[in-house]
């Protein structure tokens, strides 16, 4: 794992799409921390599993969709989401279980989903969504369009057999799949590399004989530059990609995790001195990107998004109860 | 009217829904050269091509998975799962993500996917490709589920879950494919949660699932000689269930059996007679009865397999008990 390149100008990147990054990255963090509030104060009922650390890998990734492409989520969603553009209000409004929530109030955190930006679902089991993506893949071939799917999940997911199971179809037809790995070490408790006997998890591709790429996965240009590649050769029908981002998970497994007694300290400090928003930020600075004054104008008006979207989801009314047996079946509503 | 298969009778209706719609796809392990497991569905791998009707590999999760991806994604998919031993392979993207990606979605999902499966003993298969399990995927919201008998019956009740948008089971029977009935030649389909009334008669309602409703037929042939006038009922459909044919016609003969080749215990022979209990209650004559399989695993020997699944003579038999006592 290499960093290709040393400046962003390297990257051939217009400021805009720059900026946007930086800004995706920022919902993100500012998204998760107004929820570690709202959880403490006992707004949001259930599990909070969070992506703040791991921002580069969503937006990086993201980055090079559109919204007639498709991705499969996981249980530490909120950041793919807000990458791919969906709604931080009808977000946060699920986040709280309400009404105007994107689910209606029945998924939740962990299953927060906007067909209309190709999100196909985020999934509380792990390496559910991987088959789910390759069918995505699968059906654009049949339909004959050049839509891309990307395939988002953990390091635990890739020792399920879904995981094996999926790539083997994906590679023998040649499906426009990414899948893209977020190791953050850790399946809640349990560090990766004691369970499984290898560094690289990308390394699994050659047994697929699909390119597997390991890439920082704090780093959002280079995140940024091996998805477009990946996503390039999907769109013309060359296959898939095994994409391992190496990240962190700065909280624990959810908010009721504190994340200390099964890794140290040290560990947990160097990864957070590693900031992928922070370093992104500072190389924006450095390389005269963007001035210390365009960032705060972005900071702040980010800050309000959130601000909003808390506003909107407080406001929003619980759902009635008989909302509980609505959408089981497309007809027949309310049959149990 | 023609006679065909109960297999030819499942091919064409593929077939149709195929030419129909060109987002039908079709995929499973060993169809294309083989036509599947039971030979019911040969020549549509030649007819639509690769892409449309594709072997898979022995990844039934993952396939049922790649299925459902489909289908969320504009296609209609039919997904063979060759034995219903092997629903257990694929739970989790049929129980955990099929089953509820609509209703955790707010509706925003649509799920038109067709997920065919066999189910049945007497082919000495032994445990693990003999097992009818249909009550496990009832037990789960958000599953349609469907256990067609004859070869009309199947056909018809195909093409509508074919075309339904929702995730359907379709169970059909191992030891019919090759047995041969009266099909209708001009296209038709069948209504889901609609039971079908085979046999009217006054003394006792038996209620058979799957091929156990023919088997239930026969054996009213000789009930009658016994002066047992038997009605049978075809549910057709477990999920949704037409209650009120099952509720009208207890309240007319007092008496009840159901038949159902899955294990007795939380089997769906449970499940009917305690979801219609309250509205019968006080016209019955006598105990509500069940005829499921043993709650032992299926034998491989066929002498012990034969023992512990639901027959013609088994049902002769306990109906009898349940009218004459």
């Amino acid at each position: 794992m290499e960093n290709k390149f040393n400046s962003i100008k390297d990257y051939n990147l217009p400021k805009e799409k720059l900026i946007k990054m930086y800004q995706d990255m920022l919902k993100i963090r500012y998204f998760e921390n107004k929820i570690t509030d709202l959880y403490s104060k006992g707004f949001m009922p259930g599990l909070a599993h969070l992506y703040i650390g791991e921002e580069a890998i969503a937006v990086g990734v993201c980055n090079n969709l559109t919204e007639r492409d498709f991705a499969t989520s996981t249980h530490r969603g909120h950041g793919h989401l807000i990458a791919q553009g969906c709604d931080l209000k009808r977000m946060m409004a699920e986040v709280l279980g309400k009404e105007d929530g994107y689910c209606r109030g029945k998924g939740g955190t962990m299953h927060i989903a906007d067909f209309s930006k190709g999100i196909l679902g985020a999934n509380g089991i792990v390496g559910a969504g991987i088959p789910i993506a390759t069918g995505s893949g699968y059906s654009a071939k049949v339909r004959g369009t050049d839509q891309v799917t990307v395939a988002f999940f953990g390091d635990a997911a890739s020792n399920q057999g879904t995981f094996h199971e999926s790539i083997n179809m994906a590679a023998a037809w040649k499906l426009p799949v990414v899948y893209v790995c977020e190791n953050n070490l850790y399946g809640i408790s349990v560090d990766i590399r004691k369970v499984t006997n290898t560094n690289d998890l990308a390394t699994r591709a050659l047994a697929y004989d699909i390119p597997g790429v390991v890439v920082d996965g704090n780093d959002v240009l280079e995140v940024y530059r091996v998805t477009k590649e990946a996503v390039k050769r999907a769109r013309k029908g060359k296959g898939p990609t095994l994409i391992e981002c190496k990240t962190y998970r700065w909280k624990g497994h959810h908010l009721g995790d504190p994340g200390r007694v099964y890794r140290l300290e040290k560990e947990t400090k160097e990864w957070m001195a590693r900031c992928p928003i922070k370093t992104y930020k500072e190389r924006l600075l450095n390389e005269s990107v963007v001035t210390y004054k365009e960032l705060i104008i972005i900071e702040e008006d980010v800050k309000r998004m959130i601000k909003e979207a808390v506003d909107f989801a407080i406001k929003s009314p619980y759902p009635k109860e008989k909302e509980a047996f609505k959408d089981l079946f497309t007809e027949q509503e309310g049959v149990k | 009217m023609r006679k065909i298969t109960y297999g030819q009778a499942i091919c064409e209706a593929i077939d149709e829904e195929m030419a129909r719609d060109k987002n039908v796809i079709f995929l499973g392990e060993d169809i294309e050269v083989l036509g599947g497991n039971f030979r019911a569905t040969p020549g549509l791998s030649e007819k639509y091509g690769g892409w449309r009707v594709r072997n898979t590999p022995i990844s039934e999760n993952s396939f049922t998975g790649l299925g459902l991806g489909a289908a969320l994604t504009g296609l209609r998919p039919i997904v063979e799962i060759m034995f219903s031993d092997f629903l257990m392979l694929a739970l989790d993207q049929i129980g955990n993500q099929a089953a509820k990606i609509r209703y955790m979605s707010g509706g925003q999902a649509k799920v038109p996917l067709t997920i065919r499966t066999t189910l049945g003993g007497g082919r000495s298969t032994a445990a693990q490709h003999s097992q009818s399990l249909q009550a496990i995927v009832c037990h789960i919201p958000g599953l349609k589920v469907v256990m067609p008998s004859s070869a009309a019956e199947a056909k018809g009740l195909l093409k509508t879950a074919i075309r339904d948008d929702n995730t359907v089971i379709f169970f059909e029977h191992k030891m019919e494919y090759n047995k041969t009935y009266e099909v209708p030649e001009k296209e038709y389909t069948i209504p889901f949660g609609v039971a079908n009334v085979l046999k009217n008669g006054k003394d006792i309602t038996i209620v058979g699932t799957s091929n156990q409703a023919l088997k239930a037929l026969k054996a009213a042939e000789e009930l009658i000689k016994e002066g047992i006038d038997a009605e049978i009922i075809d549910p057709r459909t477990l999920v949704p269930l037409d209650k009120d044919t099952i509720i009208k016609s207890v309240k007319k003969t007092g008496r009840l059996l159901i038949v159902d080749e899955g294990y007795e215990r939380c089997g769906v022979a449970a499940e009917i007679a305690m979801s219609i209990l309250k509205d019968v209650f006080y016209y019955l004559n006598a105990p509500i009865e069940r005829l499921t399989t043993a709650n032992v695993p299926l034998p491989f020997s066929i002498i012990l397999e034969f023992s512990i699944i639901p027959d013609e003579k088994k049902i002769y038999q306990k109906a009898k008990e349940i009218v004459k006592g």
